[in-house]
């Protein structure tokens, strides 16, 4: 037998964060300490346990990061086990959360996984703050959608408009569809956020409902009209759930019924679950792959060892195996992580007041706006109804309608003349109150 | 990014309200661009809107429809609006929630219209929704029917199709069906 000791359980992590290299990132300090701190201080959020969110959970927790949690609201299916490899058949019912911080716990000595059985939605806007990174394993663009209008909801511009770096909170994103799959690293303020880049995704199949119910050609057209159009029919009132078999099995025969009136072959359980549920059959290496590229990045953006993605990386396997990076840039006039218009008032503007005020606001000159705050609509031009609704605000201190907060985000939405060409616009503007943090303004003239 | 971390574990221990106001609810993009398109709204006499759940929930909404001119000259009908978060991305959901003797509406309330399903386009708005169901009245087509019965009727025997229009307005039996009064 050799004598030599066995490996350090870090001997590959060793090798990236304890010497330095020529694609390092600018404040990287290699060394025992920085190992160290990577396992007491960074906090990793997992988005997700399913076919991403467990490979992201093992690959965390090799890669160093000890303080791990995971957010998923569904429990475990028979169709989960081919590649969710965390679970077992006796595990069938229980919540993926919780189960996959369990196996991981057990395999890997010194991580600690947090579960949280339940919706993003569910969470406090300050629990998602906790953690220093957030990897997302999701499945869907409402949910990608709200995530990072979350983390971004963190991001802070000091008054010549630039992000402020404390205040960003780095995601890295990853989804999966058969054989293909991609990465992104998105750092709000710097890289574009996902609404940046939401006009990107082609438009969903739909089908016209005369189609379904005159002339279907396919077997999509009969699952379809057995989904959208018979199901109301016989069921009216009850919601179609696609999550219950019964359900399922329902529209299945009667997508039957109807292919075989029109002579219309390839109606399978199967197909009905794909059409009606958007299912495309889940592969698990095209997961590995994925969760791999956003592991590595998460790495990186911890400890600086290497120059991060920048920033989207696709991958396809239907054919040999295609990647590629493109850097995508941002929308500076993005809603959700731009840097919006910084006004600046006293809190005893009234509401009308600020609206005839971003008339002449030079970086704005919106006419006829309607503003809206956290959901709140204060005041809408039209329809007649609302404007109604809203016209009392008008009188009130905007510094009261904004619940006396020294500053905050709100919308506007008006006419927009631009080289003598009018266009409706949609604008973000990050008002600040002054006087407010402390020092009393002596100087209050109360402006034009 | 490390040196952040461990700064920013400090400073969790001192002032947890440091920069004022952590958002509570947060708008999401789709409600943004939602709120632009109500705010721009501009409807003809025939159509009016109304929001159940009053003026900060711009989600869920209604339109009443009075066509002005054809076949359904008179009559009042409903339309339920549902916006969803993604929204431009997804077309909002519309039903006609009026039972109506119509081509291209059938009794459950689905409505077929291009723009509400393949045609839809995220650069289209509100507005052009509206427009497009008060079309429907305007101008019932037999070529896209989502109740071929009418359709047919419309094709082969127009007079008919007005007599039954109005007798489905005025509140009566077409065929097996009743249709209440919606005048």
């Amino acid at each position: 037998m050799a004598d030599t000791a066995p490996p350090s359980k870090s001997r590959d992590l060793d090798k990236l964060l304890l010497r330095p290299g020529n694609l390092v990132g600018p404040t990287f300090d290699p060394g025992v300490q920085l190992r160290d701190d990577l396992q007491e201080y960074a906090r990793v959020l997992v988005v997700g346990a399913g076919g991403l969110g467990c490979e992201l959970l093992k690959d965390l927790a090799l890669s160093g990061f000890k303080n791990l949690e995971v957010i998923d609201m569904d429990r475990i299916e028979v169709t989960n086990l081919n590649r969710q490899f965390l679970f077992r058949l006796e595990d069938v019912g229980k919540p993926k959360a919780e189960v996959a911080a369990k196996r991981v716990m057990e395999r890997i000595s010194g991580v600690n996984i947090v579960p949280h059985f339940c919706r993003i939605e569910d969470k406090d806007i300050g629990f998602y703050n906790d953690f220093n990174i957030i990897a997302l394993g999701l499945d869907s663009i409402e949910a990608r959608s709200y995530i990072n209008a979350v983390a971004c909801s963190f991001l802070e511009y000091d008054s010549d408009d630039n992000p402020r770096e404390e205040t960003m909170k780095p995601m890295v994103d990853g989804g999966t569809e058969g054989f293909k799959g991609h990465a992104r690293v998105i750092v709000p303020g710097v890289t574009p956020c996902f609404e940046c880049t939401i006009w990107l995704f082609p438009p969903q199949v739909k089908f016209p409902l005369c189609t379904l119910a005159e002339t279907p050609r396919n077997a999509a057209h009969c699952i379809e009209y057995a989904h959208l159009i018979k199901w109301d029919e016989a069921h009216s009132g009850k919601a179609f759930d696609p999550d219950n078999p019964d359900h399922m099995k329902w529209v299945y025969d009667e997508a039957v019924k109807r292919a075989e009136l029109f002579g219309i072959p390839g109606v399978t359980y199967s197909l009905t679950q794909g059409v009606v549920k958007n299912i495309i059959p889940a592969i698990a290496s095209t997961n590995a792959i994925i969760s791999a590229a956003c592991t590595l990045e998460t790495l990186k953006i911890a400890s600086g060892c290497s120059k991060t993605l920048s920033n989207y990386l696709t991958y396809n396997g239907v054919e040999g195996l295609h990647t590629k990076v493109t850097e995508f840039v941002k929308d500076k006039d993005c809603l959700v992580c731009g840097p919006g218009v910084l006004i600046e008032l006293d809190t005893t503007v009234t509401l009308k007041k600020f609206i005839n005020m971003l008339e002449e606001h030079p970086k704005l000159l919106m006419t006829k706006a309607s503003i809206t705050y956290h959901g709140k609509n204060l005041y809408m031009q039209a329809p007649p109804v609302l404007e109604e609704m809203t016209r009392s605000n008008l009188e009130l201190p905007l510094y009261d309608l904004m619940d006396k907060i020294p500053k905050d985000v709100l919308h506007a939405t008006g006419t927009i003349e631009k080289d003598n060409k009018k266009s409706s616009g949609l604008r973000k503007l990050r008002v600040v109150f002054k006087g407010v943090d402390g020092v009393i303004d002596m100087d209050m003239a109360g402006g034009a | 990014m490390i040196r952040l971390f461990k700064v920013k574990e400090k400073q969790k221990e001192l002032a947890e309200n440091a920069n004022g106001g952590s958002p509570i609810r947060k708008q999401t993009a789709g409600e943004l661009r939602l709120h632009k398109d109500i705010s721009e709204l501009n409807l003809p006499k025939s159509c009016s809107i109304s929001f159940p759940n009053g003026k900060d929930d711009l989600m869920n909404f209604e339109v009443s429809i009075r066509p002005d001119e054809g076949y359904y000259l008179g009559g009042t009908f409903l339309f339920s609006f549902q916006v969803s978060p993604t929204y431009p991305h997804e077309a909002p959901k519309v039903k006609c929630k009026t039972k109506v003797y119509h081509p291209n509406i059938d009794l459950e309330g689905n409505v077929c219209l291009n723009i509400l399903r393949e045609d839809w386009k995220p650069v289209l708005n509100i507005n052009t929704v509206i427009y497009g169901l008060y079309h429907l009245f305007t101008e019932p087509n037999y070529e896209d029917p989502l109740n071929h019965d009418a359709a047919a009727v419309l094709r082969d025997n127009p007079k008919m199709f007005e007599s039954n229009v109005r007798r489905a307005m005025y509140g009566g039996y077409v065929g097996q069906t009743y249709f209440q009064r919606c005048m």
